[in-house]
């Protein structure tokens, strides 16, 4: 029965037939293809999957953080600022924070020092991240020598890593005793990195944020939403190295694309005039033309996604690795959970699939238009 | 279809580590992820000036590779540099 199904069948056969006659340029057409949607979709799955992690994580973080400015720069707040910060109407606690930054000589690694609010450690004792753990080939129990700034070596032993699982936020840190951690950086007495406060009801954390900026206008209050804002811009598709990745990709597309639009080889003109010979319509022309299309870009979009998706999810984005890592030592070894964004991978699909397809209809059909004689002889 | 599956499979199978997590942020209040450790304002974005990657010094230029990745932190509602 020669229904309409049947005939996109038959068509889709011969058109899959016919691409396999030309196996070894359609095949390299299908790398370079696959290629270019592999790497849009992987830069999709990463960001996507980053932001989300970003968003449940840092859920968690202080309502507010209150850092004191000094000359533009970030300075060590007083501890008379946390009194009267918790005076504040709607402050349920302020605790400060000491933290700050440390660099290995030896290894060329940056670690994070910090003194959490609940007592974790004895002085002389660490909790280390894993990345700290791998950099220092250390294990629990073994001792590690920090340089205080009087130049003096200052022994801590392990007494735990913290799990793998945990590397996306905890890879470089140093979790020591505020005894230590004044032994280290010989602070003035009295002072803390900056503050933390927590507030009450979530909806009045900008006006206490106001109060506070009016009251100490040497602060700066920064909020939970604004640090939720900062990592949903950070891998903005606008920023900085994600837009070139998206417009090399996007450009070799292009090209790609254009170059097929832009003709048919000889053979193809050939093998369109022979079937317009022996019977076929311009219509069937075309729609040959476009299952040919369908059938490599679709291919190209359905290995590019699955490729990337293992990429990043499995093999936890190790091609964007060097250019993350940059110039430090230390790069947290993390998984990602996988999240898939159906509007973000449509529209991949509508960018890659659709202009494609498109592209390979238009020299058939101008082809498909000259008489078979001509086309034959060209 | 096996990727829809495998995403939902994999966010139940993860749901505890991310709850450990969390926890690990709020104990430690934490404020950023530790993505790059290269800069003070790449490891810690949230808490950096606007103008972090230009302030070692007057006419300082942009180095750090991840700056190139990390933009700055969103326009604060009471950022000024007293």
């Amino acid at each position: 029965m020669n229904t309409p199904l049947n005939r996109h069948g038959n068509i889709l056969d011969f058109a899959i037939s016919s691409l396999l006659r030309r196996r070894s340029k359609n095949f390299s057409l299908l790398v370079v293809y696959t290629l270019i949607v592999f790497v849009i979709a992987s830069l999709i799955f990463f960001v996507q999957a980053m932001k989300r992690e970003a968003g449940l994580l840092l859920k968690e973080a202080p309502d507010l953080v209150v850092q004191r400015m000094i000359a533009g720069r970030h300075d060590l707040i007083p501890d008379r600022y946390k009194e009267q910060i918790g005076a504040i109407r709607g402050v349920t606690a302020v605790t400060p924070r000491l933290w700050g930054y440390y660099y290995d000589q030896v290894f060329g690694a940056n670690y994070t020092l910090l003194v959490p609010e609940q007592k974790l450690v004895e002085p002389g004792s660490i909790l280390i991240g894993p990345g700290v753990a791998r950099n220092q080939r250390i294990q629990v129990s073994d001792m590690l020598t920090l340089k205080t700034s009087s130049n003096a070596p200052l022994l801590l032993t392990v007494q735990g890593i913290y799990p793998s699982s945990s590397e996306l936020i905890s890879s470089d840190l140093i979790v020591l005793s505020a005894e230590d951690f004044q032994a280290m950086f010989n602070l003035p007495a009295g002072y803390a990195t900056d503050l933390a406060v927590t507030v009450a009801n979530p909806q009045e954390q900008t006006t206490i944020a106001a109060k506070i900026a009016e009251q100490f206008p040497d602060t700066r209050p920064i909020l939970k939403s604004e640090i939720l804002r900062t990592y949903d811009a950070l891998f903005e598709w606008r920023g900085g190295m994600m837009v070139v990745i998206l417009f090399v990709a996007v450009l070799s597309f292009i090209i790609f694309a254009w170059d097929k639009a832009t003709g048919l080889s000889a053979e193809e003109r050939k093998e369109i005039g022979i079937l317009k010979s022996i019977g076929w319509e311009t219509s069937d022309v075309l729609l040959l033309k476009f299952w040919e299309g369908i059938v490599i870009s679709l291919t190209a979009f359905l290995v590019g996604v699955v490729l990337a998706y293992g990429h990043v999810f499995l093999f936890s984005a190790t091609l964007f690795e060097p250019a993350l890592k940059g110039w430090s030592v230390m790069y947290p070894h993390f998984k990602l959970t996988p999240v898939i964004d159906v509007y973000q991978l449509t529209i991949l699909f509508a960018l890659t699939v659709l202009p494609y397809t498109a592209a390979s209809i238009i020299p058939a059909w101008l082809a498909a238009t000259v008489p078979p004689d001509a086309a034959m002889r060209s | 279809m096996v990727m829809a599956l495998h995403s939902r499979l994999s966010q139940r199978a993860h749901a505890p580590e991310l709850l450990e997590r969390a926890n690990l942020v709020k104990t430690l209040q934490l404020t950023d992820l530790c993505l790059f450790t290269e800069a003070r304002y790449t490891r810690n974005p949230a808490m950096a000036d606007c103008f972090a990657p230009f302030q070692d010094h007057p006419t300082a230029l942009e180095h750090f590779p991840s700056g190139s990745f990390v933009t700055p932190p969103t326009m604060r509602v009471h950022e000024h540099s007293p």
